[in-house]
């Protein structure tokens, strides 16, 4: 196994810390961003859903889902990158 | 069968599976000819715990790290599962589309709460803690911030918001016991209780992680058979997640035009009726990261074989919670069409019989207030946790299953109440009598100590939930606060700040706890005025941001930590290499 030059770790973190970042901001604009326009949104109706609404019952939280599964797929992505991740 | 349990779950869990099946479809066979309810009602409790007993008999262990991580050898998936049902409490399971009923859109703030949560949890302290090698959250906050302050200040915490948690669920399983079993609430929160232990104490959180994945599989199998139906005899399509839409619609016409229901009703779509915009983001902003500080959650992450797929859990975690949780509004929508449609407006005196039934158990009540006769929907009660246990009845289908649901809402509660034990147990086996008292003891004797505890915490918990203490539901929403106020600013800047000193996180964690539980404590009991209008719920809106800036402001005051300890934040940080906490153990001779 070889070493991880300083440099290298302070590479692979400031990657990760970025991806982490982006991560959160997505989170913030589906946890509380889009439910501020509600009533707005509530005017859009598909399938008989206010789009608002639907937003908070599962529109978010499938978005959730799929934001963690894309999140680890790249962070995975980055440790091979710099030669971090385990064998 | 070839090769060990492991390579093997598939097929296991699949052919237990299938017999669940088989097994409800029997039960059906026997109510149709004329076998009663009771016995339906005994069937379902006593096999579905027989059966969790046996897998918890079945996976007894006498090693440490079996006892306290299940070896490190859980598959991210089966991990997904075991944390949903870990995650998923009697609350979830029966009162969350029940208070998406009740507040209409408002409600909708629990269902993005519990679920935002995860992304915290995977991108912030899952890959880390995992990679620390840790048995429990103290054993973390001990060795980042040096001593045994900080760690006994975590199983305070730990302790406050896991606790009341727990009375919780043993109260869920006693009333869903005493009902299908009619036996006393007292003596059904025993019954709970034996359930609870067979499956912890013999096999601690290897046992845990195998009976939680078979609870899944029936909370999730109850939770979904009756919707289905439902939505199959509504709109004719058995795919009631994508058809309460049209039902949203008739709900919306009938709350306009239908006299006894649109003199009174808070409109099912309009926001902030019930909480205004601040409580409103508020419960979501602690319900979330409170999720990311639950002890019991993120110990589960301790038992993947590696980093990557601790991070992948997180995924297959929230995607088992979803199912149940994307499927709640629309058991709220349909029940709600149903008494709209069907109750509201009825005679009094020819009310359904699920109306009586209920009155009975005390979770619905009618008052004739107008002396009309008729039914207005300001007359009719509808308790929280009666949604989900009524809708059978509501909507007249066969008591096998009612059964089913009962099975599925105690499923619910045990395996959180498992979870929760454990994680009790092991704070004070582990970090308490091994970390603090006795770091000489042997192996054998401390799984006799986690034993020991597990019990005495489990029965001085089923006691307390015996005595029906009013609040202790109410308490299980604090629970989240408190250990968001306690915790996540500690744990979340131990990874991603070097900076942070003990001193800074010592002092945040006690003034965040401080702050959350003066304002819990004073706004419930001592009158105390609230804050901006915000409900007590919420008191991690003034102790988490209190908790990060005496964090920050104390740590930049005091020395940054040592050499050793930016180099142990820099082996957290990378998943290569072994778990850190086993490499410290073998150096100290442990």
């Amino acid at each position: 196994m070889t070493e991880l030059s300083a440099e290298q770790a302070r590479a692979h973190w400031s990657r990760t810390r970025g991806l982490m970042w982006i991560v959160m901001v997505l989170w913030f604009i589906f946890s509380f961003g889009i439910h501020i326009f509600v009533t707005t949104l509530n005017e859009i109706v598909i399938f008989g859903f206010p789009l608002g609404f639907y937003m908070a019952a599962q529109g978010s939280l499938l978005a959730f889902v799929v934001l963690i599964f894309w999140y680890a797929g790249r962070q995975n992505a980055i440790d091979e990158e710099y030669g971090v991740s385990e064998d | 069968m070839k090769g060990n349990f492991v390579d093997n779950l598939g097929k296991i869990y699949g052919i237990y599976t299938g017999g669940f099946i088989g097994f409800v479809i029997f039960l059906a066979v026997l109510e149709q000819v004329g076998v009663p309810n009771r016995i339906i009602g005994y069937a379902f409790v006593f096999l579905t715990i027989a059966v969790y007993a046996a897998i918890g008999i079945m996976s007894r262990t006498a090693q440490v790290s079996e006892y306290y991580v299940a070896g490190r050898q859980v598959p991210a998936v089966y991990n997904g599962m075991a944390t949903g049902s870990d995650w998923m409490s009697g609350a979830s399971f029966v009162g969350l589309a029940g208070t998406f009923y009740t507040l209409g859109y408002d409600g909708l703030a629990f269902a993005l709460g519990w679920t935002g949560g995860f992304v915290l949890v995977a991108v912030l302290l899952a890959p880390y803690l995992r990679k620390f090698g840790a048995y429990t959250i103290p054993d973390f906050l001990g060795a980042r911030y040096g001593g045994n302050l900080a760690r006994f200040i975590g199983i305070i915490v730990l302790f406050c918001c896991s606790f009341t948690y727990v009375t919780a669920q043993i109260y869920a399983t006693g009333i869903i016991a005493s009902r299908f079993l009619g036996m006393p609430f007292e003596i059904a929160v025993f019954v709970g209780l034996v359930g609870i232990l067979v499956c912890s104490m013999l096999g601690g959180m290897r046992a845990v992680t195998w009976t939680q994945v078979a609870q899944y599989i029936i909370l999730i199998i109850a939770y979904l058979v009756p919707v289905v139906i439902l939505s199959a005899q509504v709109t004719g399509v058995p795919i009631p997640q994508l058809m309460y839409g049209q039902v949203l619609q008739e709900i919306a016409v009938l709350e306009q035009t239908k006299p006894g229901i649109m003199e009174t009703v808070k409109p099912h779509f309009m926001p902030f009726t019930n909480y205004d915009p601040l409580n409103f983001f508020g419960l979501i902003f602690c319900l979330m990261l409170g999720t990311a500080s639950l002890p019991h959650v993120l110990m589960r992450f301790f038992t993947t074989p590696s980093v990557r797929e601790a991070r992948r859990s997180v995924g297959w975690s929230l995607l088992f919670i979803f199912i149940l949780y994307f499927t709640a509004p629309a058991y709220a929508a349909f029940a709600k069409y149903e008494v709209y449609n069907n109750v509201i407006g009825l005679a009094i005196a020819d009310l359904p019989r699920w109306v009586s039934i209920w009155t009975e158990v005390g979770l619905v009540s009618v008052t004739d207030a107008n002396g009309d006769g008729i039914l207005q929907l300001a007359e009719l009660r509808l308790g929280t946790d009666a949604i989900v246990l009524a809708t059978p009845e509501i909507a007249g289908l066969p008591y096998v299953i009612a059964g089913l649901v009962a099975a599925g809402g105690l499923a619910a509660a045990l395996s959180t109440a498992d979870g929760l034990l454990l994680a009790i147990a092991n704070a004070l086996s582990h970090d308490i009598y091994y970390r603090m008292i006795n770091p000489h003891a042997d192996t054998k004797r401390r799984l006799v100590i986690a034993r020991t505890l597990l019990m005495v915490v489990a029965v001085f918990a089923a006691w307390l939930a015996s005595t029906k203490p009013s609040d202790i539901l109410s308490m299980v929403a604090w629970a989240f606060s408190i250990a968001a106020s306690g915790l996540f600013s500690a744990l979340v800047l131990g990874v991603w700040w070097k900076r942070c000193t003990s001193a800074g996180a010592i002092a945040g964690m006690i003034a965040g706890f401080g702050v959350c539980m003066i304002y819990l404590i004073g706004t419930q009991y001592g009158g105390m005025e609230k804050w901006w209008g915000v409900n007590n719920i919420s008191a991690g809106l003034f102790g988490i941001p209190v908790a990060f800036a005496v964090t920050i402001v104390v740590s930049l005051m005091t020395k940054a930590p040592s050499r050793e300890m930016q180099e142990f934040i820099d082996a957290i940080r990378i998943p290569r290499g072994d778990a850190i906490m086993d490499k410290r153990d073998a150096a100290l001779g442990h």
